[in-house]
């Protein structure tokens, strides 16, 4: 019994080393800044991009030490990871929330340790606005009304601006920001247009399925009159293209065809628009590394920083119809795509 | 009577394998990660900030565990306690009180349910309490499919109040931050001590050791069985909504998502702080030292800062295994003699 005892213990003992043999940590000198990031997961290509971002902009060679802890999908991860940073001293805590609410307690702890945390992507719903820094993020409507505004001009270019024209707005999820935004985008753009109809309005819950079916029983009802399918998202554009396909209908940019209008260019929708079958597609853009270190510069430099930040996206067409739309007083290109820039693309 | 010595020391023996097992990790975390706060009092004191609710949840796992049972509905319970918690107080204007109440209801009325079933009807634990999982996260989805976010200030005050401790730790700047815990811990602690008193040295305790060892010899003794297994399954319940509570002050908010696969944590935690499976077997202080270790686990993967934190559920697996095999040897060994 004793000697098996002594090996039980030196097994614990061995484990215990095991856990222990790690990379001693990077000296941490006196100008590095520690960046703790706490993501959502790997769930998408989207948010794999993101997390790229972060690691690139955050490395070493820029002066920055980065502690990334994947949560994968789990808020009890981040509160514990939140923590952690805290305890680690971290000069900023970077954080893309798997949720929007249940922040309060741990970003009181953060705020009471006297560390900027930094939102990135989704919002976060708490009690006391100043629980955190600054949001990083993508402008929906901005993305919405950009996108409305490319149909706009494309019309117009094309002769059928004062044409009577009917949309099918495909929805994403109900309450989401990006829905709720990019809906938004398009509401005010139809109402401004006395020749613009919305036929259709229906959630699609951003997958492919869902968009198929709802395109699919839209096409049933009006089928002949559709000229623009507005998408928002990929996914749902992939699948309200089958099914007007399947339904006889033709997708593309000219009277008489089904113009299909997207977001997020993600790599597969770049390339549908490529084919034209997209007309035009709209980014969303999850780069948010250096627009993060902006705001941490500024920090640093003792200067005020807005609680808002978009980041910058861009929109790609399927032609060179339109290479330039105004939202607002400010311009935005519109690109071509090419199979260099789907190349050239990190996600 | 020989027998029943031979379980104690074996059941000790895990105990102090969990605990010697816990203290190296966290000694040898404060040696490597001494410069990433790890040496200090209140990175310990957070793993039980982070896992008040868990560790009430697995007191009770433990207790069902040891009749030979096992509960697997408790991490839905826990999102139905946060789910209700919140749409009292959000959505229907309910004082922060009564929510509580309605939290340990909820957990009250699964434990009667599912202890009915599986004590009086003879249905097996595994599938009682699996239909009492799919129920609690359906019924959750049902109250909302929103996330709440609770706004309650009471219930905020309760969720950030600490009780601040005479020690602490300097930070860069060289002020000192004195450590706290939040009233969540010390409720968790109080109900690990309550349930570790309960099982060693009440009839309560000892009837659930004697029927999970052996539950026909507990049977020709003249033990209630029926009853203490009943029991054993109420109060399970109870503190899973009390669980619930806690790990809703934790993240003050309810949403379907919630405290996913937190039964599967309860069950591990369990194991490693030597509860057998087959029952018989087990205290709520090892337990206690089962989430502990699986926190100090992931505060090390996260201090290390590049190791993806999937290396927290292999580092957990490859522990399970070696208490599931401690566990099987000690039983060979106890066949022997």
């Amino acid at each position: 019994m004793k000697k098996k005892m002594v090996t039980a213990l030196l097994a614990v003992s061995m484990l215990a080393g095991l856990s222990a043999v790690n990379v001693m940590a990077a000296d941490d000198g006196a100008d590095t800044i520690t960046v703790g990031f706490s993501q959502v997961g790997a769930e998408s290509d989207w948010r794999t991009a993101n997390t790229e971002s972060m690691k690139s902009t955050f490395s070493e060679e820029n002066g920055y030490e980065l502690i990334f802890d994947d949560a994968q999908q789990k808020q009890e991860n981040q509160l514990t990871a939140i923590r952690n940073f805290i305890q680690q001293e971290v000069d900023y805590i970077v954080l893309a929330p798997v949720t929007e609410t249940g922040w309060d307690t741990v970003l009181q702890e953060a705020k009471d340790a006297g560390i900027p945390v930094i939102i990135v992507d989704r919002m976060v719903d708490v009690s006391d606005d100043s629980l955190y820094t600054a949001w990083v993020g993508s402008n929906f409507k901005l993305e919405g009304q950009k996108a409305m505004a490319w149909l706009d001009a494309y019309l117009e270019a094309k002769g059928r601006g004062d044409e009577e024209i009917n949309l099918v707005d495909i929805q994403g999820t109900i309450g989401a920001s990006a829905q709720i935004g990019r809906t938004e985008g398009f509401d005010e753009a139809v109402e401004a247009h006395d020749n613009w109809t919305t036929l259709a309005q229906q959630s699609g819950e951003f997958t492919q399925a869902k968009g198929q079916e709802v395109m699919e029983s839209i096409l049933k009802q009006s089928g002949d009159d559709i000229d623009v399918v507005y998408c928002e998202n990929d996914n749902e554009a992939f699948g309200a293209i089958d099914a007007i396909k399947a339904a006889g209908y033709e997708v593309g940019g000219e009277e008489g065809q089904i113009l299909v209008m997207s977001f997020d260019t993600t790599n597969a929708g770049l390339t549908q628009t490529l084919s034209g079958e997209i007309t035009c597609d709209t980014e969303c853009n999850p780069l948010h590394g250096p627009r993060v270190e902006e705001i941490i510069q500024k920090l640093e430099a003792g200067e005020e920083v807005e609680k808002q930040a978009y980041v910058d996206e861009v929109a790609f067409a399927a032609d060179d119809t339109v290479t330039k739309v105004t939202v607002d007083g400010t311009d935005y290109e519109i690109t071509p795509i090419t199979q260099e820039i789907i190349d050239g693309r990190a996600y | 009577m020989m027998k029943q010595k031979k379980k104690m020391t074996s059941s000790g023996f895990l105990l102090l394998i969990t605990i010697v097992l816990f203290f190296a990790m966290y000694a040898a975390g404060m040696v490597i990660f001494a410069d990433k706060g790890f040496a200090k009092p209140q990175m310990f004191l957070n793993l039980f900030v982070s896992n008040a609710g868990l560790l009430v949840i697995s007191c009770g796992l433990t207790i069902v565990m040891i009749t030979g049972g096992i509960d697997i509905s408790v991490g839905s319970v826990t999102a139905l306690v946060c789910m209700v918690m919140a749409d009292l107080m959000e959505n229907k204007g309910v004082s922060a009180y009564v929510a509580v109440l309605a939290a340990l209801l909820i957990g009250l009325a699964f434990g009667v349910v599912q202890g009915f079933l599986v004590t009086y009807m003879g249905i097996q634990p595994f599938i009682v309490t699996l239909a009492g999982m799919f129920f609690g996260r359906g019924m959750t989805a049902i109250i909302s499919t929103d996330m709440i976010s609770i706004k309650n200030e009471l219930f905020l005050k309760w969720a950030n109040y600490r009780f601040y401790m005479p020690f602490g730790s300097t930070n860069k700047k060289g002020k000192f931050i004195p450590a706290y815990i939040p009233p969540t811990v010390v409720i968790a602690i109080i109900v690990v001590l309550i349930i570790a008193v309960l099982l060693k040295y009440f009839k309560f305790g000892r009837k659930l050791y004697a029927i999970g060892g052996n539950r026909q010899s507990a049977l020709m003794m003249g033990l209630d069985v029926k009853k203490t297994m009943f029991r054993a399954y109420v109060l399970d319940g109870f503190l899973a909504g009390l669980g619930g509570f806690l790990f809703c002050l934790n993240s003050c908010a309810g949403f379907v998502e919630q405290a996913k696969g937190l039964e599967m944590d309860a069950i591990s935690s369990a194991v490693i702080g030597g509860t057998l499976l087959s029952g018989g077997v087990g205290t709520p202080i090892g337990s206690m030292f089962g989430v502990l270790i699986k926190g100090t686990i992931s505060s090390l993967i996260t201090a290390q800062g590049t190791l993806s934190s999937w290396w927290v559920r292999i580092v957990l697996s490859a522990l399970l295994c070696f208490f599931i095999v401690i566990q099987s040897v000690l039983a060979s060994a106890k066949k022997k003699k």
